[in-house]
């Protein structure tokens, strides 16, 4: 190699053809689907904090003059009228997002171990299977799924909004993904020789060789059952879930305007900080999220 | 175990085989029993009961292709509702599908801090669930809505536009909403699929004579995303047809004249409003073998990039 071209291979480290211009163009760009993108999460966080006379005011504004709390109050006053305290939408919808990401964390990576890391028979048919099956989503398979909850007497129950979602093929895809590659074989092989049996090597070596896979997949799990609503599986209002509140409270109209977005902004915080604490797992995983 | 390095050459008979890999299926076990009971048998059965009558009540009665003869021939609504599902789907997928790339693609060009500020706020709508009624503020159809007020205060209409109830001006309300909800899990993919590009390629690339982002995108990137590519096809898929719940919640279920039906929403009105089981599954049915059609195509012409 010359001396010339290892200098150049030097030079375009640092950025390849990268106009000033185009940068900007590629900023404004950003910034513009950006806007259109956080506009109405800003709005809500905005009309959560609007005093009455300025939900009311003509014409409307965008932002706040005088903010207040007491949206946020009122979500409590309104929820006292209600059959079941406000703290009771709050368990039930904690509760299902614990359990349910648990559990379905802890099934799919049980699954995705052998399908990513062992030979048997069926493993070819199994793993087209799951690919094939992250075409339907929950919302197309669920009036089929209607019948086999009411037939097994899970209507109105927890298990009724906990089971379906688990039966999603999509954790075990992208922990099948990450397995795949992230676990080498000589490991697993070397615990064999050393006595280790499969259920050892998966909690013991391929479960923490794979962290940033089971974190992904705690955000995506996670953001599905918080926001669960149980439509058509639940008419005990005691079983329902927080989203179910922003549903009833915003069909108020305008009067709830403010109630409905301080519900909207509750709803929001969990998911946002469970995804900025698990940010760079997150990235790690998805790369290896590709369907050859 | 010294079984398994055994157990693989695939001479020992199929009973060996399985019993020594019983562990697999142990593991595999908890998972496979959710998914029969909840996806295929469910999914199975929905083909089954899409020939019969069966209303949850009475044991399912067979009746050929009744449904289907029903659904397309008598059933105005069910067509409006095909109809409604292609436009939505070939609008707003392929939509999505090219955002989530070129929005991703264009993020990975910026520094690190500001990348992952893009990254949250991009994603901020998928993450925000159930946060879309919020648009129904926005297009609200009095005078206090946000952009009926816009619009009238800079002199462009004169009175209010019913954003939601109008059956033209709601479809395009709803079709905003769902490419504001477009950048998913395929968006995140390809995010991470340009973050994990190997660097050396674009340097070699530069010496070879690559002069801009664009050739760079095309004659190294490219050809590199293929997995990330077919993964973002599946997921836009799948959502682009299972559009209909964001539809119901911004513009009403029903919708005025139908405007936004979906086959999602005609499906979900028949089996958990009417309880007719058995055309609500025949609409099941053909939903699945739309999805089925469309992803064989999609995976046929992205072939060239894996």
């Amino acid at each position: 190699m010359s001396l010339k071209s290892v200098f150049r291979r030097e030079k375009s480290r640092v950025r390849l053809s990268r106009s000033f211009g185009g940068t900007f163009a590629i900023f404004l760009f950003l910034l513009i689907v950006g806007t259109f993108m956080a506009l109405p999460i800003v709005y809500s966080l905005v009309q959560s904090v609007k005093p009455m006379e300025e939900i009311f005011a003509y014409p409307p504004k965008f932002f706040v003059k005088h903010p207040t709390f007491d949206n946020y109050i009122q979500v409590y006053q309104l929820c006292q009228n209600l059959w079941v305290p406000l703290s009771r939408y709050v368990f039930n919808s904690l509760f299902i997002s614990i359990v349910g990401t648990v559990a379905y964390v802890l099934i799919a990576s049980m699954a995705a171990f052998p399908l990513s890391k062992h030979r048997f028979p069926g493993k070819v048919i199994i793993s087209g299977i799951i690919v094939w099956a992250l075409l339907f989503r929950p919302e197309v398979t669920g009036v089929a799924q209607y019948i086999i909850i009411s037939k097994l007497g899970m209507i109105n129950t927890y298990w009724s909004m906990l089971l379906p979602p688990m039966a999603g093929t999509f954790g075990v895809f992208l922990m099948m993904q990450f397995m795949e590659s992230a676990i080498p074989d000589s490991v697993l092989e070397a615990a064999r020789i050393d006595g280790a049996n499969e259920y050892r090597i998966f909690y013991g070596i391929a479960m923490p060789a794979v962290k940033p896979a089971w974190l992904t997949l705690v955000i995506f799990t996670f953001q599905t059952f918080w926001n669960t609503t149980g439509v058509s599986y639940i008419y005990s209002e005691s079983l329902k879930t927080l989203p179910t509140v922003l549903g009833n409270i915003s069909s108020g109209g305008l009067a709830r305007a403010g109630a409905s977005s301080a519900v909207a902004v509750i709803l929001l915080i969990p998911p946002i900080v469970i995804f900025i604490i698990s940010q760079s797992s997150m990235t790690e995983t998805m790369a290896h999220t590709g369907l050859k | 175990m010294k079984q398994k390095s055994k157990r693989n050459d695939g001479t020992q008979p199929l009973r060996t085989r399985i019993w020594n890999a019983r562990a697999s299926y142990v593991l595999m076990f908890p998972f496979m029993l959710l998914f029969t009971v909840f996806v295929a048998i469910p999914m199975i059965s929905s083909v089954f009961l899409s020939f019969t009558s069966f209303n949850m009540l009475q044991m399912p009665k067979f009746v050929g292709f009744d449904n289907y003869i029903r659904m397309f021939l008598e059933d105005d609504i069910f067509v409006k509702a095909l109809k409604n599902t292609l436009v939505f789907a070939l609008l707003t997928g392929p939509l999505g599908y090219i955002m989530s790339f070129v929005v991703a693609w264009l993020i990975n060009e910026m520094n690190r801090a500001l990348r992952w500020f893009l990254i949250l706020i991009m994603y901020a709508p998928t993450l925000a669930g159930n946060i879309y009624y919020i648009w129904t503020y926005i297009f609200s159809g009095d005078s206090k809505g946000l952009m009926n007020a816009f619009l009238i205060s800079s002199g462009i209409i004169n009175d209010p536009v019913q954003w939601l109830t109008d059956s033209t001006y709601n479809v395009i309300v709803v079709l905003i909403v769902i490419v504001w909800l477009s950048l998913g899990s395929g968006f995140l993919a390809f995010v991470a699929g340009f973050n994990a590009l190997d660097r050396s390629y674009f340097e070699a690339a530069a010496i070879d004579g690559v002069k801009n982002r664009f050739q760079e995108l095309w004659y190294v990137t490219l050809p590199q995303m293929g997995p990330q590519l077919l993964f973002g096809a599946v997921m836009s898929i799948s959502g682009a047809f299972a559009v209909g719940y964001a539809n119901a919640a911004i513009t009403g279920f029903p919708s005025s004249n139908y405007s936004t039906h979906t086959l999602l929403l005609h499906m979900l009105d028949y089996g958990t409003i009417r309880f007719e089981m058995g055309y609500a599954s025949a609409i099941a049915v053909v939903l699945f073998a739309i999805m089925l059609i469309s992803w064989v195509v999609i995976r046929k012409a992205l072939s060239k990039f894996s």
